[in-house]
C-alpha cells in the first residue's frame, strides 16, 4: 500500500477548517507533494459541525473516498469535543490538537487517547494578532509544529504567497495571519 | 511549460476553458458545477478570454444559445449538471443531430427526486443515447486534458459532434487535488483554430440549418451521425497520441490496471476507479490476482477493445453509479454483458450498483466485490447477478 | 443539390441545405385547388397583394404589378384575392 498521511479537521461552519486544508494542501503540493483538500461535502450551516480533510503523499494518490482512519486530526472549536468524538478511527500512535485552553495531559485523559494530544490557545493568539477569534491559521502553525509536517520556513514563505493572493483585496490581515501560525507554532503544548 | 498546480476540479477545467477561450459560452449554474462557470465568468471580466459569455436563463437555453452560436460558426461551450442536463435534454439532440463540436463538461450528480446534490451518474448515462461523445476523468488532472483533447476530437471533420466531459460532482469538481496544467500557449497551438466548414454568418455561401427532415432523409443522417461515432474511435487515438507529446500523459479508450495476469477484475468509471485502485493493490499484496478496467471513452463504446482485455478473465463485476431500473443492472453492465456475448466469452459478469446520491465508497467494500468474485469462480454459482453496494437493508 | 432519393454518402450532414433560394425549385403550385386571376381594369396598382403574398408569386416589373401570376408557386391561398382593395382579384376553380 502506497503511504498516504491523512489529516482531518474538525470545526464549525464558518471557522475556517476547508480554507485550513487546502491552505495546507497547497503549500504541500508546492513542496512537491501529492495532496488532496476536501471538505465532507454536506449543507453548509454556519456553526453546525463539519469535517475537512487531507491526504499528503510522495506518491500519487488515487483513493477518492472519505478519510476514515487519519493519524492526525485537528479541532478548531473546544465545544467539539463534548459534540463529536474527535478520536473516532485515530489510530493509537496518531496525533490529536485541540484549539483548548486545557493541559494536553488533562485533554488526553478525558478523550481516553493513547497518542499525542497537543493543545494551543488559538483563540487567544488570533484575537490578539487578527483582532478576532479566527482559529484555522493559528492551528496550521500548530499542526505543523506537532506533526513535524513540512520545514517551517519554507511553510510560511509559500503560506505567505498563498495569503497574499488570498487577501489581494484586503492585505491589511496577511501580517496578523502569519503571526498567529508563527505564535501557535512556538505556543502548542505538548 | 507546464506548470504543476494544486486546484479543484472546477477550478481545473475552468483554466482548461480559459486557455481554450472559446467564442462564446452560455451557461447557467448549478450545483455541484457553479464554481467552473463562476471562476471562468472572472475570467471574462477580467479580460483574460476573448469569449461573449451570455448569461442565460436557463439550461435549456444555455444549450439552445450554444447550438446557435456554433451553427454560426463560433467555437462554443458550455457546462452543467445533474437537473441541468436533464433541462438541455431535446436540445443535446439537436447540437449532434445538427453535428455541432460542442464541448460541455458535465460534473456528474444525482437526479432529483428525492433532491439530491451528490455524486453519482444518472445525469450522464441518461443522456449516452442522445450522441454525444463521453469522455470519463477518474480525477482533476484527467478531467482537465479530456477537455482540451475534446475540442480536437468534436471538431474533427471525420466526426463533427458534441463531447461531454465528464467529472464527479464534489469528490472531482471540490476536492483540491495537484496536477498539471499545460502553458496557455501549448493548449493554443494545440486545439488551433475553429474553422467551421459552414456556418450561418458566412453571407457568401447561404445555408439552412436545422430543416425539416422527415421520412425521406432524416434516417440517412441518422445514419451519417452512426458513422461519425465510428469514425471519432481513430480519431481519439489520433488525438491522445498527439496529446502525450505534448503533455507526456498517456490516454486510451480505458486505463488497464494490474490486468495483464488477472484472474479477477472491475470496471469502474470516474473516481470509483481510483479508490479502485487501492483495493487492486491491498488484494495483489495479499497474492490475489486483481485488476481494473477504467472506462475513459464510454461513447462511443469501446467493446471490442473492452471484450478482447476482458475475455481472458474468469469473473468481472461491474460498478454503475446509476440505476436503469430495468431490473437487469445498470447501463455500463449491459454494455460490458453484450459485448462479451459476442464472442462468446467465458467470463462470468456482475453487477455492483453503488454510490447512489453520493453515499461514499471505501476501499473495504470495493475489496469485498473482488472477495464475491473470487467465491464466484470457487464455487461456479452466481448468486447475484445484480447487487446494491452499501445500501442498507 | 440533394435529389430525391439520395443516399447518405452524398448528402450534406447534419440536415444542412448548403444552398440559398432553393425553394424555387420546388413547385408548390400543385397544391392548389383554387387559382387567382387578376383583372388589371381593375387594379389601382396598390401592390398590397404582391407584398402579402406568402410564395413571391404576384409579379411585378417596372413598378407595375402584372396578371400574369408565378402559378408554378402560387399555392392557391387567396391572400391577395383578400387583401384586394378594390376586389381585382378573383379565386376561380381550377
Amino acid at each position: 500500500m502506497r503511504k498516504i498521511l491523512e489529516i482531518r479537521w474538525h470545526g464549525r461552519g464558518g471557522q475556517g477548517s476547508k480554507t485550513a486544508s487546502i491552505l495546507l494542501g497547497k503549500v504541500a503540493a508546492k513542496t512537491g507533494k501529492n495532496i488532496q483538500a476536501f471538505p465532507e461535502y454536506g449543507p453548509e450551516r454556519m456553526g453546525a459541525p463539519v469535517l475537512a480533510y487531507n491526504r499528503i503523499s510522495d506518491d500519487l494518490i488515487t483513493l477518492h473516498c472519505q478519510v476514515t482512519e487519519p493519524s492526525i486530526v485537528a479541532v478548531l472549536d473546544p465545544t467539539l469535543l463534548e459534540v463529536v468524538d474527535v478520536t473516532e478511527g485515530v489510530p493509537d500512535d496518531g496525533i490529536i490538537i485541540v484549539n483548548v485552553g486545557m493541559e494536553p495531559k488533562e485533554l488526553k485523559e478525558k478523550l481516553e487517547f493513547k497518542g499525542e494530544v497537543y493543545t494551543v490557545d488559538a483563540y487567544g493568539i488570533s484575537t490578539e494578532e487578527i483582532g478576532a477569534p479566527f482559529p484555522n491559521t493559528p492551528m496550521l502553525g500548530a499542526l505543523i509544529k506537532a506533526a513535524d509536517l513540512l520545514d517551517f520556513d519554507k511553510f510560511l514563505e509559500e503560506v505567505k504567497k498563498e495569503f497574499k493572493k488570498k487577501f489581494a483585496h484586503k492585505p491589511e490581515v496577511v501580517d496578523g495571519n502569519m503571526n498567529s501560525i508563527k505564535r501557535a507554532y512556538e505556543e502548542v503544548r505538548s | 511549460m507546464s506548470s504543476k498546480v494544486a486546484l479543484t476540479g472546477n477550478e481545473a477545467l475552468a483554466q482548461a476553458m480559459r486557455q481554450i477561450n472559446p467564442d462564446v459560452v452560455a451557461a447557467y449554474p448549478i450545483t455541484p458545477q457553479t464554481a467552473m462557470v463562476q471562476t471562468f465568468s472572472q475570467f471574462v471580466a477580467d479580460g483574460e478570454v476573448d469569449t461573449e459569455y451570455v448569461t442565460v436563463e436557463s439550461e435549456h437555453s444555455a444549450m439552445s444559445a450554444t447550438v446557435g452560436a456554433s451553427a454560426a460558426g463560433a467555437r462554443a461551450m458550455t457546462a452543467t449538471a445533474a437537473n441541468g442536463l436533464a433541462l438541455m435534454w431535446e436540445v443535446l439532440y439537436i447540437a449532434s443531430g445538427t453535428r455541432l463540436p460542442i464541448v460541455m463538461p458535465v460534473v456528474n450528480r444525482a437526479l432529483s427526486g428525492p433532491i439530491n446534490i451528490h455524486c453519482d451518474h444518472s445525469d450522464a448515462m441518461g443522456a449516452r443515447d442522445s450522441g454525444w461523445i463521453q469522455l470519463y476523468a477518474e480525477n482533476a488532472q484527467e478531467a482537465y486534458d479530456n477537455a482540451i483533447q475534446a475540442l480536437r476530437i468534436s471538431e474533427h471533420k471525420d466526426v463533427m459532434l458534441p463531447t461531454m466531459v465528464n467529472l464527479d460532482g464534489f469528490i472531482t469538481s471540490h476536492a483540491v487535488e495537484s496536477l498539471e496544467i499545460l502553458a496557455d500557449s501549448d493548449v493554443k497551438e494545440f486545439i488551433g483554430e475553429y474553422k467551421a466548414e459552414h456556418h450561418l454568418l458566412d453571407s457568401k455561401n447561404p445555408i439552412a440549418v436545422g430543416p425539416l427532415d422527415l421520412q425521406d432523409f432524416y434516417f440517412e443522417h441518422k445514419m451519417q451521425q452512426s458513422i461519425a461515432m465510428e469514425n471519432s474511435k481513430e480519431v481519439i487515438l489520433e488525438v491522445a497520441k498527439e496529446y502525450k507529446e505534448l503533455s507526456g500523459r498517456e490516454y486510451e479508450f480505458f486505463e488497464e490496471y494490474k490486468l495483464d495476469d488477472a484472474e479477477i477484475g472491475i470496471v469502474a468509471l470516474n473516481s470509483t476507479a481510483g479508490t479502485a485502485k487501492g483495493a487492486v493493490d491491498n488484494l495483489r499484496e495479499q497474492g490475489v490476482k486483481a485488476g481494473l478496467l477504467k472506462i475513459r471513452v464510454y461513447r462511443p463504446f469501446p467493446g471490442e477493445e473492452i471484450a478482447e482485455v476482458l475475455k481472458s478473465l474468469k469473473a468481472v463485476a461491474v460498478l454503475d453509479r446509476a440505476e436503469s431500473f430495468s431490473t437487469n443492472g445498470g447501463p455500463v453492465f449491459g454494455d460490458i454483458r453484450s459485448i462479451l456475448y459476442n464472442i462468446k466469452a467465458d467470463v462470468e459478469v456482475v453487477n455492483y450498483i453503488y454510490g447512489l446520491g453520493g453515499r461514499d465508497i471505501k476501499v473495504g467494500e470495493i475489496e469485498s466485490v473482488y472477495r464475491d468474485l473470487e467465491e464466484i469462480i470457487d464455487s461456479g454459482n452466481v448468486k447475484n447477478r445484480v447487487s446494491h453496494l452499501g445500501v442498507r437493508e | 443539390m440533394i435529389k430525391p432519393g439520395d443516399g447518405y454518402k452524398s448528402i450534406p450532414k447534419g440536415g444542412l441545405i448548403l444552398e440559398g433560394g432553393n425553394a424555387k425549385r420546388y413547385n408548390t403550385g400543385g397544391w392548389r385547388t383554387k387559382k387567382p386571376v387578376l383583372d388589371k381594369d381593375r387594379c389601382i396598382n396598390c401592390h398590397l397583394c404582391w407584398a402579402f403574398c406568402p410564395d413571391v408569386s404576384i409579379l411585378s416589373k417596372d413598378g407595375v404589378v402584372s396578371d400574369q401570376i408565378d402559378y408554378d408557386h402560387c399555392k392557391g391561398c387567396g391572400i391577395c384575392a383578400n387583401e384586394c382593395p378594390v376586389n381585382a382579384i378573383e379565386m376561380v376553380k381550377e
